[in-house]
């Protein structure tokens, strides 16, 4: 029904670790809300330090399935494995970082006071909790804001100060949706090069966009429509395969042709 | 640590809304204050007609009375049936007889305060009336009966208001679902809500029962200290309840429409309204109206002076209605989250 390229690991990256699981593991998962399915039938590995973006217009899926990953929402089938660990699994969130599509802020607060809360639900001692605050604020550059109560905050702020408590406790693993939506191109650009930086460090990302130079930035890139992975690759394997110059347009080839 | 940051955070949202801090705190007194003026509080004292009292009785009913000397019992049964007083002392062949207008129980409890003031000042004179009614009869409450009732309905109402809207909150603005995406477990989470909203449901419960006891008079004769406990017990129970059914509720205006149906029962079965002539297997609804205990403790407390032995039934009712709730919450967040 669908074609899908290259299913398993990315050669093209590399940086999977050989020690232990893929970061990320989907065998055949599903999800349906009120009889409608949502998500049919997702394979997929995501490697360890690998910096994952899924692609796809909004509606298909994209936002279920990684909640699916972050282990908030759980799957009527299939198998859900991160960080080799069955999901869901409270031990399991302390590695992860969670962006979610919607900045889930607390207005009253300040950006320190927000941060603040989120370091002691992760149970980050004194004077970790110090460094790591200025460190992730200073990664999205809110320090000149952060005593600033949050319902005062732009759009864009909002968005920084949700990447930020993501970053917060170190994660292994970031599950980013839409992480740079609404933030301007200068601020854009400094983002990217943080979570390539963390990326280095051997963090590995997944994010969603629908920017499609940002695609072109990741290692892999797993392409989703009307809830079915289409295709993942590598940006270069995925305009290869599609005979495509641009991910646009690989993307309208490799998705499009359902129809 | 993660119990008292949430604890902290919620502390903090609080204080920097004013609105909704004053809704907790101005708006059960501003209501009371009404229920006062409107059900005759203590109002000026109550007047009395004397027919042929000696003068010491005269002028010790005078300490809380207006006293009028009549010279004839008909002349004082006259004014008493135009209500220009309230109640005719008089001694009748002997005996000391007290008959009450009665159409205002308040007035009528006033009289009988200022009377019973008197029997205790002359214990040796033994002046003991004989009561009779022109209007209504002995015991129809007022005030000061349902008084301690109100107070424990305006800290249900409110705190059940606050806390389902304030849970609710994080579940339509998402932080809900950021905050289950932590390491948190959902039992933190209920416990933490319990003890942010607890920290202003008690000083609720305080201001609500200081102001009703100390500025508006409020007939109080226990302790102080027992009033504060059954509220912050009722308004525990208010807040499980609110957030549990917060769950069902998809927008602020749903939970207010949780109002006419949890709250508005509660008022009718608390004791606000005599339930004597409601048939017995409506009457046994009483028995799952949280306010119904509260309001049992609440008047047993300042009504009859009861102490902690009197109302521990009704205690460890509501401390298993909070359990309860509070246990039900907990299974609820599975909604939100799997684990």
């Amino acid at each position: 029904m669908t074609r899908i390229v290259n299913s398993g690991m990315g050669d093209g990256g590399g940086r999977m670790s050989d020690a232990g699981e893929p970061a990320i593991d989907l065998e055949r998962v599903g999800r349906s809300f009120d009889g409608r399915s949502i998500l049919k039938d997702v394979n997929l590995r995501i490697g360890r330090g690998e910096l994952f973006g899924l692609l796809g217009p909004s509606g298909s899926g994209k936002s279920t399935l990684i909640k699916l990953i972050a282990g908030i929402d759980k799957p009527e089938g299939g198998r859900i494995r991160v960080l080799g660990r069955q999901v869901p699994s409270l031990a399991l969130l302390s590695n992860i970082g969670y962006m979610a599509q919607s900045d889930a802020l607390y207005g009253e607060l300040s950006a320190k006071e927000n941060l603040q809360f989120f370091g002691a639900m992760f149970k980050l001692p004194g004077a970790r909790l110090a460094e790591r605050l200025e460190a992730a604020l200073s990664t999205v550059g809110l320090s000149s804001d952060a005593g600033k109560p949050v319902a005062r905050f732009s759009g864009g702020m909002k968005r920084r100060l949700s990447l930020a408590i993501a970053l917060l406790h170190e994660p292994e693993l970031l599950i980013l949706d839409e992480p740079t939506v609404g933030i301007d191109p200068v601020l854009r650009v400094s983002i990217w090069s943080s979570l390539l930086a963390l990326r280095e460090r051997g963090t590995t990302i997944l994010l969603t966009t629908h920017v499609m130079d940002e695609a072109d930035r990741c290692d892999r890139i797993g392409l989703i429509r009307e809830g079915t992975l289409t295709a993942v690759g590598s940006p270069a394997e995925l305009k290869a395969e599609s005979g495509a110059s641009t991910i646009e347009e690989a993307f309208i080839r490799l998705g499009g042709e359902k129809r | 640590m993660r119990v008292r940051a949430l604890t902290l955070r919620i502390c903090r949202q609080f204080i920097r809304d004013k609105r909704t801090l004053a809704l907790l705190f101005v708006a059960p007194l501003f209501i009371l204050t009404l229920v006062y003026f409107i059900f005759g509080g203590s109002g000026s004292p109550p007047k009395i007609g004397a027919v042929g009292l000696p003068n010491a009785i005269v002028s010790g009913l005078e300490a809380s009375a207006d006293v009028v000397d009549y010279g004839s019992w008909d002349e004082a049964l006259e004014d008493l049936r135009g209500q220009d007083l309230d109640a005719v002392l008089a001694l009748r062949s002997g005996k000391p007889a007290l008959l009450l207008e009665g159409s205002d129980p308040s007035r009528s409890r006033a009289v009988l305060l200022a009377v019973s003031a008197l029997q205790r000042q002359s214990a040796s004179q033994a002046l003991q009336p004989e009561i009779s009614y022109l209007h209504g009869k002995a015991g129809m409450s007022s005030f000061d009966s349902f008084g301690p009732v109100m107070i424990g309905f305006f800290s249900f109402f409110f705190v059940f208001l606050l806390a389902g809207v304030a849970f609710l909150r994080e579940r339509t603005t998402g932080t809900m679902e950021r905050l289950l995406a932590t390491p948190i477990r959902r039992q933190e989470v209920v416990l933490g809500y319990l003890c942010g909203f607890g920290v202003f449901a008690l000083a609720q419960a305080a201001l609500i029962a200081c102001f009703a006891v100390y500025v508006l008079g409020m007939y109080m004769t226990g302790s102080i200290w027992l009033i504060l406990l059954v509220n912050l017990l009722l308004t525990l129970t208010a807040l499980t309840l609110g957030t549990l059914l917060s769950a069902f509720a998809g927008s602020e205006f749903q939970i207010i429409q949780f109002v006419p149906i949890v709250i508005v029962p509660q008022a009718f079965f608390s004791g606000l309204f005599p339930l004597d002539g409601m048939s017995p297997w409506l009457h046994k609804l009483t028995y799952l109206m949280p306010l119904y205990y509260g309001g049992d403790a609440l008047r047993g407390i300042m009504i009859r002076g009861e102490g902690f032995g009197g109302i521990a039934a009704d205690i460890a009712v509501l401390v298993v209605f909070s359990l309860s709730f509070a246990a039900l919450n907990v299974v609820a967040l599975r909604k939100q989250r799997a684990i």
